[in-house]
């Protein structure tokens, strides 16, 4: 297939000659070209097949969805339903001293961003961009407003549209100014289509809260742990966040639980759940199979010794463990054990089961289906539940995050109203009415604070839940696309890095399709961070009452009204909703096929996941937030429902993913449903079993492990490496990258996309944001200087372009105000035209644009106040900037800004240094094969094949064969065809262009088929003996070059206190010589140079010791003996002489002992 | 004296074609030299031999072989043309004014890549520039006789009526900009000093008038004035005078055993087109050859369009029935020039300049041995 032209304009290839010319050029979308051309070169007018076409469906879908839909959907889910509800959790504001004054709020709304000096202009339309927001260290953010209705003396006031916050609005959210507009519009607010958003803009930097991975919620995780066999629940309600243990432990079973002092026994919190009868009680948890009943019935004995009969009775004894959180205050009373009893198992033990009135009925069916577990579990261990297991797993996102934030915020905000009303309203006789919204305004920029400090930072932290987690938020990364587009996909996971455990690192077969198998990090963090695949969706929550309706419309009849031996009879099964049972049917597979059914045709909601676990006899709804789901083909009667008809109504545009959907030809799966389905991977596997039929195999890989052309074809470490440097790579960032002003921006000059690329290149853009070349390289040994991975590079390459980049640097200088009302200026006067440093400034104090800086030149003539106290005098001095690195840059852009808080003026410099190849320069292909260039070589000296071609990098064979990347050597073949047929070619996973048809390609051009080229040799002109494995392959340039870290020094700078060499580059530091190179040097009996290394090149010091006494004097005299008879001048350390100062101030006398090594007598 | 026979002979101009190597590739210590035989200098038998072949030859593109030298001495030549041949290109860019998009360094680095013509006289002409030195930094200074200079003025506008065809959503640029491209024909020379007189019968300018350098919008502007100096490939690729100049060896295909029939036809297959030719088993040879009259039979044709790729060797039904090898002392030299010289002046300068390096090194001998 050709390389696709973007321009309207743009004649049609030769090689697409299947272009309807008729076709009317429709609105340019990012995804309309992508749909035009099919898979493998197919036009309009061919014969659709869908065994092979259905990948289709992918660009449907994140043509809706988008890559990173999840973080949008969950924060549009969060400012357009979440919001609302939090603001009626915490509706009415009233006062503890006027009983008669009331404040509600009746709605609250996210308007459009704007600059917060516009917050108070009404009907104001702001025109902030996001781009404006990065340059200014703004925060992009729109005002928070809500309707209020309170009470002022007897009258009711109404006041609508009251700011109380501004909310930091994520890019392409549906608050954010980009959503909906086309690729010109972008153009002109300078931003750049293909930016996936997803993020907040806080103070200038771009935030990510990354997709956080935890353990699921209000469900029963049976484990075992230390031989003692429990069930737990981790209960999350808006109020309280416990968790619920029942356990079994010495044969007898018990409920656990913080606010219990002890462990209760299962049987009285039964007994007191008001289930009256020890038989029900035992058919509830047990059934009536006599195996888990004799198990259990022990559990009954401890009702006779505790004497605990009666619900009454039980609930004293529940009362009395209860932990007492709050002192009453006032005078010491009786406790009233059983209402604390009530109190507590209502609302603190599994708080998510609700208990209506008192009808406890729902929370002992749940504790007695705990105990069940438990039973079961005990009779047979593998049923025991795996925490590593996908399906038990939610993710969290930033949706989830900031509500909870923002609930945290709210609360306090009304507190703190509430605080202040009081405050007022307990004065007596006040002689003005009292108007609660004076004080409503005051503190509105708490909750605007606490969110920007928690984005800015990553720390959320809320009492509430007692949550002190850091780093929730993240810098997004733009040394790439790809690293920025990586970072958008991330999870991180809860658990603690630096345990050694294997298990949650290792990879789960239940995340097939869900997450990405190959993208996680090395090292301390491998398997915990881990990467979603190409076509997932996380949910977002939705209701649970038209589910209980349709449940019940099925068929099956509530829990309620049955008793546990109804519940617990052969075949029947129970019905879940969110893992609280709620229901009960005979008919577990006609009433999951109805439900599925319903769920196919739209009445509940796509993302709603049923599935059965026959182990547990039970029917699981779910319709709760943070569950992954993909899209799968459904298969009736062994027939794909999506056909051709329907691919071709696609292709035409007369149908998108959400018309799949809601035809009932795909469905969106969870981990649990996917489990419990037959999925077949290609069309010719489907059987009479099958349900479901996977639209591709190759989203089983995330975002950067799609670059990888080939990656079935590789041993499963390489792709991960590859996943690690994919975000290093220099290349083109973003459309906009030169509007920017980045810290650090690495760009490559020529970028070119990739001779062999895959269908996830084309659908993440990497093909029009690519970062790396397509390089001639030769398979071959060159010289000494390629061993280890090094790469010989052609010099003439480099001369005409290859591997150059750009690296920009900013450096900002805030103009601060101080407290006497001066402020930094930049003082144009001072620029002196005869001084050489001050070459590169213009008239204006500032470095001009295109300037040259080499070391030690001034780039401003900053002047700063020299006396800033309040009431001094205005005097200002000069401190000139100037530039501190050893290699020049050229002045990029210099821009003035102003911050939008202070109104100080923050002078910006963009520096740029353009970098060609250099010795040392890491470069790497996509298949984790890194190394470093070992050689420039003239072109005149390269090998060169029949047509004269020489290669741009040599690289050495033995790459090869313990790394087994086989998918480098058939991108080379593959990327050879493509050269020669004039075309690019495919090396998508599980798919692309099979090697016999490259091979034949290159028959066909007169190519040896093995790709192996006859070379001479360019030194001495004869034929090499050997045959060279000769094609392009995509290289990319890693962002560590040699210039940013070659380093030395001769002499140097020193810390102050220890008078050692400085550390590290930054600083001009030493090279130290550490503790194993000391240790050869003993070993070796090198004393004279340990001598030099240790104390003479480092900190020699010549100190007065007085040999009588031990002490240091000075100049000759030893103060503590008063004599200078036994004062010696030696050379030490100065870190040994200022220890022994050290601990002298400790009051530890260190003694230092002389003696003279060429005493006389001792010869 | 040993006298060689012709199969011998033969055998030593090949450099055979295997499977996965080649063989007979290199040459000894004393090449051209065996043991026990006569191989003192002799110019007639150079004369004899030596043969310079043409097939074809366009300004920028030629082929011809070279037939009966050494190696080395092809391959110094290769090297020359790639790395010594002085050419001119832009060396130096002063930029006035930049206000595009294009960073200036990516600016200067695409104008020095733009090949430049001129008359051959005033190339000849011109001299090497000399850096100034770091002791001497008045040395060195541009003139006429080391130093073209060129110039780029381009501002980029609005057409009169372009704004408001752009917001009535035209977006073709040819219909809303003035200057919007520049290209490489926008370079104009300023001849100095004797260079007018010197390079009258051919301008300083591109050879490729179409090079695009840079897109602009309105309100961009460039201002560059360039020194074009004289330098050789080996320390820029920009002065090298030549797209990429190289040679290979004239393949030799040896059938051995008659090829015949569908092998034929499958035979003539792996090799491009008119390399093997199938003919018609004559009655005569069918006796011999134990086939059928009229059957086909592959001929080596013109092995000089086999490009090698050993497609043959692959196949058991050709095993031992075919030999490749290529012709150690046939060098098929291939130059495209990038235009400043013409691609078979070229070949002759190379020539020109080994001999300059020979006198240069016998000089140097002379001087050792006086």
């Amino acid at each position: 297939m050709a390389p696709r032209g973007t321009k309207a304009g743009a004649p049609a290839s030769a090689n697409e000659p299947d272009r309807i010319k008729g076709n009317p050029i429709r609105d340019k979308d990012e995804f309309s070209a992508l749909l035009e051309p099919f898979y493998y070169g197919k036009g309009l007018s061919d014969p659709i097949n869908t065994a092979s076409d259905k990948w289709n469906l992918l660009p449907a879908f994140l043509k809706v969805k988008g890559l990173v839909k999840q973080h949008i959907d969950s924060y549009n889910h969060f400012v357009d339903v979440e919001l609302k509800k939090i603001l009626k959790a915490n509706k009415v504001v009233r006062s503890d001293v006027d009983p008669s004054f009331r404040f509600e709020y009746t709605d609250i709304r996210v308007g459009m961003p704007n600059r917060s000096e516009e917050d108070d202009i009404a009907n104001h339309v702001s025109n902030v961009t996001p781009n404006e927001c990065r340059l200014r260290d703004m925060t992009y953010a729109a005002p928070v407003t809500v309707d209020i209705v309170y009470t002022r003396g007897s009258q009711r006031i109404r006041r609508n549209g009251v700011k109380i916050a501004r909310m930091p609005v994520m890019l392409k959210s549906n608050k954010c100014r980009l959503v909906g507009r086309s690729d010109r519009e972008m153009a002109v607010v300078e931003e750049c289509p293909l930016d996936p958003g997803g993020y907040f803009i806080v103070r200038g930097q771009e935030k990510v809260i990354l997709v956080q991975e935890q353990l699921n919620k209000n469900r029963v995780i049976v484990e075992s742990a230390k031989g003692i066999m429990q069930a737990s629940v981790t209960s999350s309600t808006h109020e309280r966040r416990t968790k619920t243990y029942v356990i079994q432990k010495k044969g007898l079973m018990y409920l656990r639980h913080n606010t219990l002092s002890e462990e209760v026994p299962i049987v009285i919190v039964l007994k007191a759940l008001g289930v009256h009868s020890d038989k029900e009680i035992l058919l509830m948890c047990a059934g009536d199979d006599s195996a888990y009943q004799d198990t259990f019935s022990v559990n009954f004995e401890v009702c006779n010794r505790e004497r605990v009969h009666t619900q009454q009775q039980a609930l004293e004894y529940v009362g009395h463990r209860v932990r007492i959180t709050t002192k009453k205050t006032g005078p010491a009373r009786m406790r009233k054990y059983h209402l604390e009893a009530i109190e507590c198992l209502s609302n603190v033990v599994l708080p998510h089961v609700p208990v209506e009135k008192v009808n406890f009925r729902p929370k002992a069916l749940y504790v007695a289906s705990m105990a069940r577990k438990v039973l079961m579990a005990l009779h047979d261990p593998t049923l025991v539940d795996d925490r590593d297991y996908v399906g038990n797993k939610r993710l969290e996102l930033a949706g989830q995050m900031l509500s909870l934030l923002f609930e945290d915020h709210f609360k306090r905000f009304n507190h703190e109203f509430k605080m202040s009303i009081d405050k007022v309203l307990k004065k007596q006789n006040r002689a003005t009415e009292f108007d609660a919204y004076s004080h409503f305004t005051t503190n509105r920029n708490q909750i605007t604070l606490g969110l920007e400090r928690a984005l800015s930072t990553g720390n959320w932290t809320l009492k509430r839940f007692k949550m002190d987690r850091a780093g929730v938020t993240h810098v997004l990364s733009r040394l790439s696309f790809i690293a920025a587009l990586g970072m958008m996909t991330r999870i991180s996971s809860q658990f603690e890095k630096t345990r050694k455990v294997s298990g949650p690192r290792a990879l789960q077969p239940s995340q097939f399709g869900m997450l990405c198998t190959s993208d996680t990090p090395e090292g301390e963090a491998c398997g915990l961070v881990k990467n979603l695949a190409l076509m997932t969706h996380i949910t977002t929550e939705e209701d649970e009452g038209p589910i209980r309706k349709i449940i019940n419309g099925l068929g099956a009849q509530d829990i309620v009204g049955y008793s546990g031996e109804e519940i617990h009879s052969e075949g029947v099964y129970t019905v879940c909703l969110n893992g609280t049972p709620c229901a009960i049917t005979p008919q577990p597979k006609a009433f999951l096929n109805s439900f599925r059914k319903l769920r196919r045709t739209g009445t509940v909601s796509a993302f709603t996941s049923i599935h059965i676990n026959h182990d547990f006899h039970e029917v699981h709804i779910a319709t709760d937030e943070g569950r992954i789901c993909r899209p799968l083909i459904i298969v009736e009667n062994g027939r794909s429902m999506v056909t051709s008809r329907y691919l071709e109504a696609m292709r035409r545009g007369n149908m998108d993913f959400d018309g799949f959907l809601s035809r009932g030809l795909v469905e969106y799966l969870d981990t649990n449903e996917e489990n419990d389905c037959n999925i077949a991977t290609y069309e010719n596997e489907i059987n009479k079993f099958t349900t479901h039929l996977e639209i591709e195999p190759f989203t089983i890989l995330g975002a950067v492990a799609g670059l990888i052309p080939y990656p079935h074809h590789n041993q499963s470490p390489r792709n991960t490496y590859q996943c690690a440097m994919g975000k290093q790579a220099i290349g083109a960032i973003a459309y906009n990258q030169f509007t920017r002003i980045d810290t650090l921006l690495y760009l490559m000059v020529y970028p070119q996309k990739p001779m062999v690329k895959s269908r996830t290149i084309e659908l993440i853009k990497y093909d029009k944001l690519p970062a790396g070349q397509n390089a001639t390289v030769a398979v071959m040994s060159y010289s000494g200087y390629d061993i280890e991975d090094a790469l010989i590079i052609s010099k003439a390459s480099c001369d005409r372009g290859f591997g150059r980049c750009q690296v920009f640097k900013k450096t900002s200088l805030p103009l601060k105000n101080y407290a006497n009302g001066a402020s930094d200026i930049i003082n144009a006067s001072a620029v002196d035209s005869g001084n050489p440093k001050h070459h590169a400034l213009g008239s204006d104090g500032l470095a001009q644009v295109g300037a040259r800086l080499h070391q030690a030149d001034v780039y401003v003539t900053k002047a700063m106040p020299a006396e800033t106290a309040p009431g001094t005098q205005i005097r200002y001095v000069d401190k000139p900037q100037s530039y501190k690195l050893p290699d020049h840059s050229y002045v990029d852009k210099v821009s003035l800004v102003e911050n939008e808080s202070t109104g100080a003026t923050t002078v910006k410099f963009l520096l740029r240094q353009t970098r060609r190849p250099e010795l040392g320069d890491k470069f790497s292909s996509r298949h984790g094969q890194k190394g470093v260039v070992g050689l420039i070589v003239a072109q005149e000296d390269m090998p060169f094949n029949d047509q004269g071609i020489t290669p741009d990098i040599i690289m050495n064979p033995h790459g090869f064969p313990s790394r087994m990347t086989v998918g480098k050597m058939m991108e080379l073949l593959s990327g050879k065809a493509g050269v020669v047929s004039g075309n690019l070619q495919y090396g998508t996973a599980f798919g692309g262009s099979k090697v016999v048809d490259m091979a034949q390609l290159l028959l066909e051009k007169g190519f040896s088929y093995s790709g192996k080229d006859y070379l001479t040799s360019g030194i001495t002109g004869e034929a090499l003996q050997f045959y060279v494995f000769f094609g392009p392959i995509y290289y990319q340039k890693l962002k560590h070059m040699v210039q940013d870290k070659m380093h030395s020094r001769s002499r140097g700078p020193r810390a102050i206190l220890t008078r050692q060499p400085t550390e590290g580059r930054a600083r001009e530091g030493g090279l130290r010589l550490g503790e194993m190179e000391r240790d050869c040097l003993i070993a070796y009996g090198a004393s004279q140079l340990l001598l030099e290394r240790l104390m003479l090149s480092s900190d020699a010091h010549r100190v007065d010791v007085c040999g009588t006494c031990g002490q240091m004097g000075s100049m000759g005299w030893c103060t503590i003996c008063e004599s200078e008879k036994g004062v010696r001048s030696i050379t030490m350390p100065y870190a040994a002489k200022l220890l022994l100062q050290e601990l002298g101030s400790m009051n530890v006398k260190v003694v230092v002992g002389l003696e003279d090594e060429f005493a006389k007598g001792r010869r | 004296m040993r006298v060689p026979s012709q199969a011998e002979l033969q055998e030593r101009k090949r450099v055979q074609i295997g499977i996965e190597t080649t063989s007979n590739a290199q040459s000894t210590d004393f090449p051209g030299h065996w043991p026990g035989e006569n191989h003192e200098w002799n110019l007639d038998y150079i004369k004899e031999n030596l043969n310079v072949k043409f097939h074809t030859s366009t300004p920028f593109d030629s082929e011809f072989s070279l037939i009966g030298i050494d190696t080395s001495v092809a391959n110094a030549f290769r090297r020359i043309l790639l790395a010594e041949i002085p050419t001119l290109a832009i060396e130096t860019v002063f930029i006035y004014q930049n206000t595009s998009v294009m960073q200036d360094e990516v600016l200067a680095h695409r104008l020095g890549l733009i090949p430049l013509q001129a008359s051959r006289r005033g190339l000849n002409w011109m001299k090497w520039y000399q850096k100034p030195t770091e002791e001497d930094e008045g040395s060195g200074a541009p003139s006429d006789y080391n130093c073209a200079i060129l110039r780029l003025n381009v501002k980029c506008e609005w057409q009169e009526g372009g704004l408001q065809r752009a917001a009535r959503g035209e977006t073709d640029p040819d219909k809303l900009y003035v200057n919007h491209s520049i290209y490489a024909r926008d370079l104009q020379w300023q001849a100095i000093g004797k260079q007018a007189e010197m390079f009258a019968d051919g301008p300083i300018q591109a050879v490729n008038p179409d090079i695009l350098i840079m897109k602009l919008r309105p309100g961009q502007e460039i201002e560059l004035l360039m020194h074009a100096m004289k330098g050789i490939g080996q320390d820029h690729a920009k002065f090298s005078p030549v797209a990429t100049a190289s040679y290979r060896l004239l393949p030799t295909i040896d059938i051995m055993k008659p090829i015949i029939g569908a092998d034929a036809k499958k035979f003539a297959r792996c090799f491009p087109k008119g390399v093997i030719r199938l003919d018609s088993v004559t009655s005569e040879e069918a006796s011999e050859l134990d086939c059928k009259e009229n059957e086909v039979k592959a001929v080596v044709a013109n092995p000089m369009r086999d490009t090698v790729s050993r497609e043959c060797l692959r196949h058991a039904e050709f095993k031992d029935k075919v030999k490749l090898g290529r012709v150690r002392d046939h060098f098929i030299f291939r130059i495209e020039s990038t235009g400043q010289w013409e691609s078979e002046d070229l070949f002759l300068e190379s020539v020109k300049l080994l001999k300059v390096k020979c006198q240069r090194m016998r000089r140097g001998l002379d001087a050792m041995m006086n």
